[in-house]
């Protein structure tokens, strides 16, 4: 058993006990699994032993291949020359230029394309056929391969290469993959927080090395990882609840934090930080019940995390060599609540998407120090413009700013040797109104996208007012 | 700018000497770096500003000047600075750069490389994410601009972190010395395709590189380049929309005056309104909100790679353990 006592993005290479994201063809699904010997993984119909995947470099691919002993994982190896089924890129590129008039006007749609049948697969299965050999099968006995597109080819046989010869992508789990493995279940949720999103908080709030950050995390956990990870083990991320219990940071266990790094993740209740606000205890509890809603579905998603890889056992917390692990997410020390109170908080993000972020900012401001740079995440464009305006008339903080970013991923294809300029110029203007096929190199946008990425209220706080500076 | 040690982190406590970098804060869209020295004074369209007056401060206090304008007086963040620093090139914005840093994973302890170094906004920002134990080297071929740039570093306080050399990049590659060393990469280059096989030299296996450009056309010719080497290849564009917040008293519309419209809302502008005679008799107005007019349009394709992974030897994974 190897312990990691490294700072987290050091290591190039896992160990048994690291948590890992599992990129199960190419995006399709996104598992969370924690390595061990007897850890298995689900792809398919099939259960894969995970220990192949211990002492490999982040980023090593496995391909689901057929043993004696049944399926295990083994390790691809991407050499220069070999492309995907063999052939060179050149060969591929020859290929297209003399076949490019090809179209889908032969291709009926009547299910006799394909005269390989399902008992035929099985038994070249049996007979210890790798998911290579079923592919080429495949297309060999396809009766319209030939007729498609070179371009409708790659897409056929990719498909056919997630089917019969699935590939596991092992990822670090840095704060964008795992955002990425969350959103496939919550896209719709109102929790749902996009990467660039994420990524402007944590510059507007500007979180750096020895920074005390304070947060508002009732996203299970994501800004207090994401947080923690830019501090890499110095300062201090301390997430405030402002009812009596704390709010769930389970997100944070997903990240390979080493306990250098999760001692530095605290959290604290507003009222230790704040006493003798008694009179803002009704409306602190009015809050709290608001959000009530809020708080029982952020119990939910690691709920949800657990089942999606309920296939992976060890992602349990029974696994016994992370029980010498600090715990992230203890209780914030009297003395660092004593030297928050005196000193302030350099950087401050809220996250709460239920919750009335004027009230809370009230409650917050004091508690930062002058000049500090704040970031405020919302769905709703509403509450940030009260926010925003409130601040702004109690001569609260400066350069305040609303934010919506905006997201585009644009798909790229290459099929074409050379493609004339005015071709490409005519083919960025067809980039803008549409996602057209074109049967060359091309680039278009993608299809589906998230639509909106939420709004960000950022600022910077003032010292209260000239005369009360000696 | 950033913190090298705790004790130089914002506090309640801290407050304005000698010698340090305030951003002076007119409005949202002026602002202007100054060091503070003890005779000197600012001079601007609100009056002259005694330095002497500002020492002994808190950062974010409000100061006057002779004629009683008045500035703040800001702790200089990457953020602000990309807002006041002199653009000798055309510069990335924080939309861009936040992307950037999160998409290529730069944490505390990276080693980064970026070429061109142009005005240096990206490199503040990049030299933050990997405090206090990396390192960033920047790279321009234009000698003068890199000269400006250490000038700006030392001026910011990050030196400490950022090494800038002068080199061809295009045409020499990376410097030899970071051969397998390097987590991600940075290119804002005209051709970035003829950079791309020395970063992929530079990078840690799984390494991370990025290629900024403007035009589709030099998306198309990197990803090419890219395939070879690399996977995840990926590009993306982002932009950010800001939108302005006033207080809109509405007429309402009832009984006979009114018809069946909205008259057109009466806007105040909120930075004219004091606290205290915002409420008029007219009753309080509603906070709105709409996107600014003015917009920044297309920045670049940020294009993103990963380094593929070749499978190692035992002894390779010891010293990447060690890493």
């Amino acid at each position: 058993m190897t312990t990691k006592d490294d700072s987290i993005g050091s290591s190039r290479v896992t160990w048994e006990g690291c948590s890992v994201l599992l990129d199960i063809n190419d995006g399709e699904r996104l598992v969370f699994a924690r390595l061990s010997p007897n850890a298995q993984l689900k792809i398919g119909k099939k259960n894969c032993s995970l220990k192949p995947l211990i002492d490999c470099p982040f980023g090593s691919v496995f391909r689901v291949d057929n043993g004696k002993d049944g399926p295990y994982l083994s390790l691809v190896v991407h050499t220069e020359e070999v492309e995907e089924g063999g052939n060179s890129i050149q060969e591929k590129e020859d290929h297209v230029t003399t076949h490019e008039s090809k179209d889908n006007r032969a291709i009926v749609d009547n299910n006799s394309a394909q005269n390989l049948t399902g008992e035929d697969i099985e038994e070249m299965r049996r007979q210890g056929a790798t998911g290579d050999q079923i592919i080429e099968a495949l297309i060999a006995h396809s009766a319209t391969f030939e007729k498609k597109t070179s371009f409708s080819q790659e897409k056929y046989r990719l498909r056919k290469q997630k089917k019969y010869a699935p590939e596991v992508l092992v990822r670090r789990p840095f704060v964008r993959r795992i955002l990425k493995s969350i959103k496939l279940d919550n896209l719709m949720s109102d929790n749902y927080m996009r990467c660039d999103s994420l990524s402007l908080l944590l510059s507007m709030a500007n979180i750096t090395a020895y920074s005390d950050v304070l947060v508002v995390d009732m996203v299970g956990g994501l800004i207090t990882g994401a947080v923690a990870e830019r501090l890499g083990g110095t300062g201090y991320v301390c997430n405030m609840h402002l009812g009596a219990t704390p709010y769930p940071v389970d997100i944070v266990r997903i990240f390979n934090f080493s306990n250098d790094v999760c001692e530095r993740i605290v959290h604290c209740a507003l009222d230790d930080l704040c006493p003798g606000q008694n009179g803002s205890c009704e409306q602190v509890q009015k809050m709290v019940s608001d959000s009530t809603n809020e708080l029982d579905h952020m119990e939910d998603v690691p709920a949800e995390e657990n089942t999606t890889s309920a296939d992976v056992p060890c992602t349990t917390a029974s696994d016994h060599e992370v029980r010498k692990s600090i715990k992230a997410g203890g209780k914030a020390s009297e003395e660092l609540i004593k030297s928050w109170k005196e000193s302030g908080f350099s950087s401050l993000i809220v996250a709460a998407p239920d919750m009335d972020v004027w009230s809370i900012m009230q409650k917050l401001h004091p508690l930062l120090s002058y000049s500090a740079s704040f970031a405020i995440y919302h769905q709703y464009l509403q509450p940030l413009a009260d926010c925003m305006h409130n601040l702004q008339i109690g001569k609260m903080a400066i350069g305040l700013q609303i934010s919506e970013p905006w997201l585009q991923e644009y798909q790229y294809f290459s099929f074409l040797g050379v493609v004339d300029l005015n071709i490409l110029l005519w083919l960025s203007f067809l980039i803008s109104i549409s996602s057209y096929d074109w049967y060359f190199r091309r680039t278009h946008l993608s299809m589906q996208m998230s639509a909106f990425g939420g709004y960000i209220l950022s600022g910077t706080k003032i010292s209260a007012s000239e005369s009360k500076v000696q | 700018m950033i913190a090298t040690d705790p004790s130089e982190k914002l506090s309640l406590y801290r407050r304005i000497r000698e010698g340090d970098l305030v951003i002076v804060y007119e409005r949202h869209d002026s602002m202007k770096a100054v060091k503070v020295a003890e005779g000197s004074v600012l001079q601007n369209r609100f009056g002259v500003f005694k330095h002497s007056d500002w020492i002994g401060k808190p950062f974010g206090s409000k100061v006057f000047s002779n004629k009683n304008g008045f500035v703040y007086l800001l702790a200089p963040t990457p953020e602000l600075w990309t807002l006041v620093l002199s653009h000798r090139t055309q510069i990335l914005y924080i939309a861009d750069i936040s992307f950037v840093i999160m998409y290529l994973e730069i944490v505390p302890g990276c080693i980064v490389l970026e070429s061109g170094t142009g005005s240096g906004s990206l490199t503040t920002s990049l030299a933050r994410a990997v405090a206090p134990t990396g390192h960033v080297y920047t790279f321009d071929f234009h000698e003068q601009r890199a000269v400006s740039a250490r000038v700006d570093f030392e001026k910011t306080g990050l030196s400490r972190l950022v090494t800038v050399g002068v080199r061809d990049i295009q045409g020499e590659g990376f410097p030899d010395e970071f051969i397998g060393r390097v987590d991600s990469v940075f290119l804002d280059l005209p051709q970035p395709w003829l950079a791309i096989p020395s970063a992929g030299k530079m990078l840690k296996p799984d390494g991370a590189l990025c290629s900024f450009s403007p035009c589709i056309e030099q998306v198309q010719r990197s990803c090419e380049t890219l395939k070879t080497k690399f996977t995840d290849i990926r590009t993306f564009e982002v932009l950010l929309r800001t939108y302005e917040v006033k207080e809109v008293r509405e007429t309402s519309c009832q009984g006979d005056e009114g018809g069946s419209f909205k008259s057109p809302p009466r806007k105040k502008r909120q930075h004219s309104t004091e606290k205290g005679n915002v409420v008029e008799a007219s009753g309080p107005g509603k906070i709105m909100a709409k996107p600014c007019g003015e917009a920044r349009g297309h920045t670049g394709y940020l294009t993103f790679a990963r380094l593929k992974c070749l499978p190692l030897k035992d002894n390779q994974v010891c010293s990447l353990r060690s890493a």
